[in-house]
């Protein structure tokens, strides 16, 4: 099984180095002349204003918090589809009610107007 | 030493300097990105373990889902970006006691046992039987259900406390 | 003809051969041919690239009334085929503007690890039969793909985080938004093909495709498609970028190569995209042919990736973009309810016709069956967004009626 992964982890390699040879590479080529008015931070050409780490709204953690639990369920529905050929009938409902659950879950969520973007 | 061996140091390394990235980092933001580190160096360990799948797993639940769960919530949180964080509060004697505790556990525990691995390889297709026992009514399959409404909780939950405000 | 037959796996083996003869020890060799295979697959997507960028130029172009990138003025070659070129030279030797107060290392770290993350992709797809012809048959195949794709996303929270910016800012989250909810549907729809397959390793889901899942399955496949298109940015999804309401996303203050990298990455997961819709949904390396030469089965593989980028392109340089609110509510209310949906009737659907037929159902039985149900499904679907429609324009011409009336009374 390991012998599979000395591919990936060979490709791991690659791909960093990659990444690393292409900015290198234009670290090499570049020209380096930085000056303060540059380097300013694009704001649409105006002065930058405050501060760019504001306070998100909540709806962003909601989103993520469904993904995550979606993200859960779906591990605990990859073994489950991976044994679906040697199931009976009742397990794969099992499955079912496992996944209209979550279902029934969305439904909530999207009831409550947690999924409109405000 | 075997490379597997190797490739365990390397992967514990990985995950434990991040680990102390995590509670060492000044911003927030670092510690996040440290965590997620060191998840990333528990999924190669996974792998050595010949579990697949649960390196996989680790990948796709812990930091492609938990990850940005943190981060935003991390942004939700006023103020929390902006400046260094002074690394402490008042209540680091009491985290202390209970690492240190944590810690005389788990190092009790790897001395006591004699750690045999198991006879035999990992069966071909070990993750359809864990399918299989999952949706065996004499094995998993209530835990199964159960583990289903415990999520639909988990998110019920979370609506109503944000909803809230 | 012996050696063509099976080009890229005999090439392997060719060198596996040198390497023998020349003293090296056959395990040593074996990794040997392993790490120029990992090159040769790390640099695939790359060489894809450029010439999809150019092709892309070049259609849009076409499609829009233009030329494109061609050989009048500076010399780009024929058809302006050396366009590509010429942009990755640019991009190397422009300056790399360093904006204040950026945050080091994330910042720099970001443009690398988006392309690690596209290139890893890349490990498990099928060029062809057997296993000569992909980096490693992973007993997790498409599950590896979903991780890296997944996990890939803190790098735009990254890149936005620390660019000290608030466009990149709010676009960085604005992307995650949009993309954590597109994974869902994604996932769903590669559930219902796992449990027809009855395996996660690529190789298995090209195996079993005597039918191919289009036809079998093909509400996943639609599902697939549609968020794959959001994950990869493409126009009608194109919030990412949104170039007039967020200047750019969450890539702003990345200028150079950075920024160029950004763009590789863009378009590599395209490629890869068109990619794993091949394998799970059109068969892959299958086609006519390719028992007798192994290398046919990398060209059906890379003419049907084509197919799908062109598809990708076409409806790219065709629509407008969406709004935000309009990209959550297609992803929350009509993508993901329909994808439980469609992994709740082919369980029960598929699993139904196994206990049907005492005999077992053949695949073509087996395969009608799905394709009914699926076909149900999408009129099921249509109708009531028909409905839905009709309630809405309903709903809306009164209420403008009734400003109508006011109106009048106003006056």
């Amino acid at each position: 099984m390991l012998e599979q992964f000395t591919f990936v982890g060979f490709l791991l390699v690659v791909a960093l180095f990659l990444g690393i040879f292409l900015i290198s590479l234009s670290w090499l080529l570049r020209p380096k002349r930085p000056s303060p008015r540059k380097s300013e931070i694009y704001e649409c050409g105006l002065r930058p204003h405050g501060e760019p780490w504001v306070r998100f709204k909540a709806q962003y953690y909601i989103f993520a918090l469904v993904f995550l639990i979606f993200d859960v369920e779906a591990v605990f529905l990859f073994p489950w589809a991976l044994a679906y050929n040697w199931l009976p009938f009742y397990a794969v409902l099992e499955g079912v009610i496992f996944i209209l659950l979550l279902g029934a879950a969305l439904v909530y969520v999207w009831r409550k107007g947690a999924l409109e973007w405000m | 030493m075997t490379l597997q061996q190797i490739l365990f140091f390397i992967f514990g390394a990985i995950s434990l300097g991040a680990g102390v990235g995590v509670v060492t980092a000044r911003k927030l933001f670092h510690a996040a990105l440290w965590l997620l580190l060191a998840f990333f160096g528990v999924a190669g360990l996974y792998v050595l373990l010949e579990a697949p799948f649960f390196a996989a797993a680790q990948l796709f639940v812990y930091m492609g889902a938990i990850g940005i769960l943190i981060i935003f919530a991390i942004m939700l949180t006023r103020g929390m970006m902006r400046q260094r964080h002074p690394r402490a509060n008042r209540q680091w004697w009491l985290a202390g006691i209970l690492a240190a505790l944590f810690l005389a556990t788990f190092v009790r525990l790897a001395w006591q046992g004699p750690w045999t691995a198991p006879a035999g390889p990992v069966p071909e297709n070990s993750l359809g039987l864990l399918g299989l026992t999952l949706v065996d009514p004499g094995g998993f399959a209530l835990p199964f259900e159960v583990a289903s409404v415990l999520l639909v909780v988990a998110l019920i939950g979370a609506v109503t406390i944000v909803r809230e405000r | 003809m012996e050696f063509l037959s099976n080009l890229i796996v005999n090439i392997g083996v060719w060198i596996k051969g040198l390497l023998v003869g020349g003293g090296v020890a056959e395990h040593g060799a074996a990794l040997v041919v392993k790490a120029i295979g990992a090159v040769v697959v790390g640099f695939f997507p790359l060489m894809v690239v450029v010439f999809l960028i150019w092709a892309y130029r070049k259609i849009a172009a076409r499609m829009q009334g233009r030329l494109g990138p061609n050989s009048s003025g500076t010399w780009a070659g024929p058809y302006g085929i050396l366009q590509t070129f010429a942009d990755a030279i640019k991009m190397l030797t422009k300056e790399d503007i360093r904006p204040q107060g950026v945050d080091l290392i994330p910042y720099n770290l970001a443009p690398i690890l988006v392309v690690f993350a596209s290139v890893m992709v890349w490990a498990v797809i099928p060029f062809g039969p057997g296993r000569g012809l992909i980096g490693a048959d992973l007993s997790i195949g498409i599950f590896y793909i979903l991780a890296f794709s997944s996990a890939a996303l803190i790098v735009f929270l990254m890149a936005g985080w620390s660019s000290n910016n608030k466009y990149a800012t709010v676009g960085a989250f604005r992307a995650v938004a949009q993309l954590i909810g597109y994974e869902i549907p994604q996932l769903l729809a590669v559930l219902a093909v796992v449990m027809v397959t009855g395996s996660l390793s690529t190789q298995d889901i090209v195996g079993s495709q005597d039918v191919i899942f289009l036809v079998t399955l093909p509400v996943s496949a639609i599902i697939f498609f549609l968020a794959s298109m959001a994950e990869i940015n493409a126009r009608p999804f194109e919030l990412l970028e949104a170039e007039s309401e967020l200047v750019c996303g969450y890539f702003v203050e990345y200028s150079g190569m950075k920024f160029g990298m950004f763009y590789l990455a863009e378009f590599m997961n395209s490629v890869a995209v068109a990619a794993i819709f091949t394998t799970l949904f059109l068969g892959g390396w299958r086609g006519p042919w390719v028992d007798q030469a192994p290398i046919l089965g990398t060209v059906w593989f890379l003419v049907k990736m084509g197919a799908v980028i062109f598809l990708w392109m076409l409806i790219q340089i065709t629509l407008p973009r969406l709004r935000i609110d309009q990209m959550l509510a297609f992803n929350w209310k009509f993508l993901v309810p329909l994808a439980l949906v469609n992994l709740c009737v082919v369980g029960l659907v598929n699993k139904g016709t196994t206990e049907g037929f005492p005999g077992g159902a053949s695949a073509w039985t087996r395969g009608s069956i799905l394709l009914g149900a699926n076909l149900a499904m999408i009129l099921a679907t249509w109708g009531m967004l028909a409905v839905g429609e009709r309630q809405a324009r309903r709903r809306r011409e009164a209420w403008q009626a009734a400003q109508a009336g006011e109106l009048e009374v106003v006056v």
